[in-house]
């Protein structure tokens, strides 16, 4: 399943994964949310489709307080792209999926 | 799923008028194709609790909702494909053809358009830069981020009014701002409304712009007999209507009306044989989860109508 290939990432594990060495797409999100859910299977065809080139992870902010106060996430889905650690670009809402490949190719 | 290069029907969208169609297409046995980019399930998504829907007298969640939609027409083996549409070819009648993200594309005899709506924008300043940072669309999606502050609600209609009520269980005060004297939600609604002690309302106004250096400060408001104001507020939830989600369809050829709607008949045919619209895409006054099944189900009738018509 494509599913395995989304990483969740939690407050601590935060830093280290944006600093690597790829661009990193997270997907803030939570369970309650209705468009975190629509776009959940455009997130995993994206991770197969990006392995090895950019990570995509999700962090659930009900698990995760911390992360999403640093960034102001006062709505979700909110997805940010990382390059070394620096956010490069943002976006909201329940988006399509050429949308995020356009997102994902900011970083690139 | 092994998908092919051509069906008989596909159904562009999976809200409530898309998988009440793909229920139907599937018990017909039409060789069909549901298209949906996410998730099934549309607006119902952003709406926490359903209690309008016949059936379920103790009402339910959008999401559960949704999941007894799509089990229910995947227990008739409802053929459904994720991916995006990135653009409607209806120029030849006889092969509607759909443009995929990618490059590749799909064609079909009969096609059921069932693309919904999005919320509407204030297009005030402030607005769009904002957006995630206390400008929301979504009550159900963002109120627990409005933990204990006040917020502004934009709207008087039946999703305003419900999602007012539902984001007083988070924060500690919620301000609806409506343009006319009076809402037009349901009645049952208003009536929740108004017996909330965390609800107030500034009546006859509008929103003219949005403040705030890292999230929402304030708001600026002018109301019908020019009079301005402010509004201290950490957030405010846009929910002024809705926006056909029509980017990818001809809408000339659609003879779509000015605010992008389509037209329909009362068997849910658009202006081009073999095309059908269900659901809240449709150019018409009421926009309800059972009235957009309930077209769903008329648009199939149609299309097996078309389909088994000589051409």
């Amino acid at each position: 399943m494509a599913s395995d290939k989304v990483l969740q990432v939690n407050d601590a594990e935060f830093d280290a994964l944006v600093k690597s060495d790829q661009p990193t797409l997270i997907d803030f999100w939570a369970p309650w949310c209705g468009p975190c859910k629509a776009i959940g299977p455009v997130i995993e065809d994206l991770a197969a489709e990006y392995e090895g080139k950019v990570t995509i992870a999700k962090m659930n902010v009900d698990d995760n307080p911390v992360t999403p106060g640093k960034f102001g996430i006062r709505a979700i889905p909110t997805l940010i792209i990382f390059k070394d650690g620096e956010v490069v670009d943002q976006i909201t809402g329940s988006v399509g999926k050429s949308e995020l490949i356009e997102l994902i190719g900011k970083a690139g | 799923m092994e998908k092919k290069d051509h069906y008989e029907l596909i159904i562009l969208g999976g809200g409530p008028a898309g998988l009440s169609a793909g229920l139907y297409a599937a018990r017909a046995r039409l060789d069909h194709l549901l298209i949906e980019k996410g998730a099934p399930g549309g607006q119902v998504l952003l709406t926490d609790w359903v209690d309008n829907y016949p059936g379920f007298p103790e009402g339910l969640s959008g999401f559960d909702l949704v999941e007894k939609m799509t089990q229910h027409a995947k227990r008739f083996d409802l053929n459904m494909l994720t991916e995006e549409v990135t653009k409607v070819d209806l120029s030849d009648e006889k092969r509607k053809v759909l443009h995929l993200t990618g490059g590749d594309s799909i064609s079909c005899d009969s096609l059921i358009i069932c693309t919904g709506a999005s919320a509407n924008t204030l297009n005030v300043p402030g607005e769009l830069e904002l957006r995630g940072k206390g400008v929301s669309y979504c009550g159900t999606c963002d109120a627990p981020f409005y933990r204990n502050m006040h917020v502004a609600v934009v709207g008087g209609g039946n999703t305003a009014v419900q999602e007012a009520n539902y984001l007083t269980k988070f924060a500690s005060r919620v301000t609806i701002i409506h343009r006319r004297d009076e809402l037009r939600a349901t009645k049952i609604v208003q009536e929740t409304a108004f017996a909330n002690e965390k609800i107030d309302f500034i009546w006859n106004s509008q929103v003219t712009s949005i403040e705030g250096e890292n999230g929402v400060e304030r708001l600026n408001l002018v109301a019908k007999d020019g009079s301005t104001a402010t509004l201290d507020v950490e957030g405010i939830f846009v929910l002024i209507g809705v926006t056909p989600n029509n980017d990818i369809l001809p809408l000339d050829l659609l003879k779509a009306e000015k605010w992008g709607f389509i037209p329909t008949d009362i068997e849910s045919r658009t202006a081009i044989p073999g095309v059908m619209a269900a659901g809240d895409i449709c150019n018409k006054d009421v926009r309800q989860i059972v009235n957009a099944a309930g077209e769903g189900a008329v648009a199939v009738l149609a299309a097996e109508n078309y389909l088994h018509s000589p051409k």
